[in-house]
């Protein structure tokens, strides 16, 4: 019954199991992170700021978040 | 922007970069200092006129992981996002679509690696980013070998400016081709900030003075003993090496020639 309400996807190069409905925003949110400071990549595909929250996480998905680090 | 305000010429000599202003020569990097305080210190005693920061994926098991930005204001600072790191076109030309996501700016630091032991570039996945960047919309700055023909068709393709190497990254080797520098500064139309292995304040004075419109350095600041003193350092360089390639050297000739008269000396 709990597969049911939890789906798999890849995030940052790592399998997770997550909570199924979720948004993208609600994933970040979730992870301690603030959407405003990150960019989501879903599928390679970009999703804007704006779109964070309307987008929910299926499962499968491949999801990148990253941000600007120290370099040169 | 430099003020040569002094008895002998008044020139206020600006550093223009695709239409915007730049206050300084130096551009310096945010990687590889023993702290963010420590970086944010050395960056304000540069006072550099843009810094450049790196895309990477948030480390989620750190519990509490915060970017760059966190640390440095982009109202206090110009941020140069790179890709530093990618090797193929395909790879630059997607770090560079998420730092522009970033929402901070159409800017980037182009850098296509082709070898992982010297870390030169490959340059033509470089050209091939950069032309696909620049269409675009991107203000593309690339990074490239100390290679006028490069140097040339980066420029063609719309680089906003052109960044060949002094030596490979984080060498610390110093400008070790001068003429190459010069002669992609004679052909180039764009400006020319010579990037990468700088290693002390000397390195950073000759390269300025084979003409080139500015210098981008990160670990010759970061990894000295003192980054903050080695900024200011850097600063101080930078003007120099622009001032003494202004002020235009005298003469190099393999032979000494008497600076006081000849004439008058007792018999």
């Amino acid at each position: 019954m709990n597969e049911e309400h939890t789906i798999h996807v890849r995030l940052n190069g790592k399998d997770r199991e997550i909570d199924s409905g979720l948004s993208i925003k609600e994933l970040v949110k979730s992870l301690d992170l603030n959407p405003r400071l990150i960019v989501v990549e879903l599928n390679r595909e970009i999703i804007s700021q704006d779109s964070l929250s309307e987008t929910l996480v299926l499962d499968g998905d491949h999801l990148e978040l990253v941000h600007f680090v120290g370099g040169g | 922007m430099i003020d040569t305000e002094d008895q002998t010429r008044r020139v206020t000599d600006t550093l223009c970069i695709a239409g915007q202003d730049f206050h300084s020569r130096l551009f310096v990097g945010t990687g590889k200092y023993p702290d963010n305080d420590t970086m944010v210190r050395a960056i304000r005693e540069s006072r550099t006129a843009m810094v450049t920061v790196a895309v990477r994926r948030v480390d989620l098991d750190k519990s509490k992981e915060e970017g760059i930005l966190f640390h440095l204001d982009p109202d206090e600072f110009f941020i140069l996002p790179n890709t530093a790191g990618c090797y193929t076109a395909q790879d630059a030309i997607r770090y560079a679509r998420l730092a522009r996501a970033a929402g901070l700016s159409e800017w980037l630091k182009l850098e296509v690696i082709g070898d992982q032991d010297t870390l030169l570039p490959d340059t033509q996945a470089t050209l091939e980013a950069a032309k696909e960047l620049v269409e675009e919309g991107f203000k593309v700055m690339a990074y490239t070998n100390d290679d006028v023909v490069t140097a040339l068709r980066l420029e063609d393709v719309g680089c906003v400016a052109v960044m060949p190497l002094a030596s490979p990254i984080g060498s610390g080797m110093g400008v070790v081709n001068p003429y190459f520098i010069r002669e992609i500064k004679r052909r180039c139309d764009v400006p020319i900030i010579v990037d990468a292995g700088v290693g002390t304040a000397s390195d950073a004075c000759i390269t300025m003075e084979q003409g080139v419109d500015g210098v981008l350095m990160n670990t010759a600041i970061a990894m000295a003993d003192d980054p903050i003193a080695m900024a200011r350092a850097m600063r101080l360089a930078i003007h120099a090496g622009r001032l003494a390639y202004l002020a235009g050297r005298m003469e190099s000739k393999e032979i000494a020639i008497p600076s006081s008269p000849a004439k008058g000396m007792l018999d």
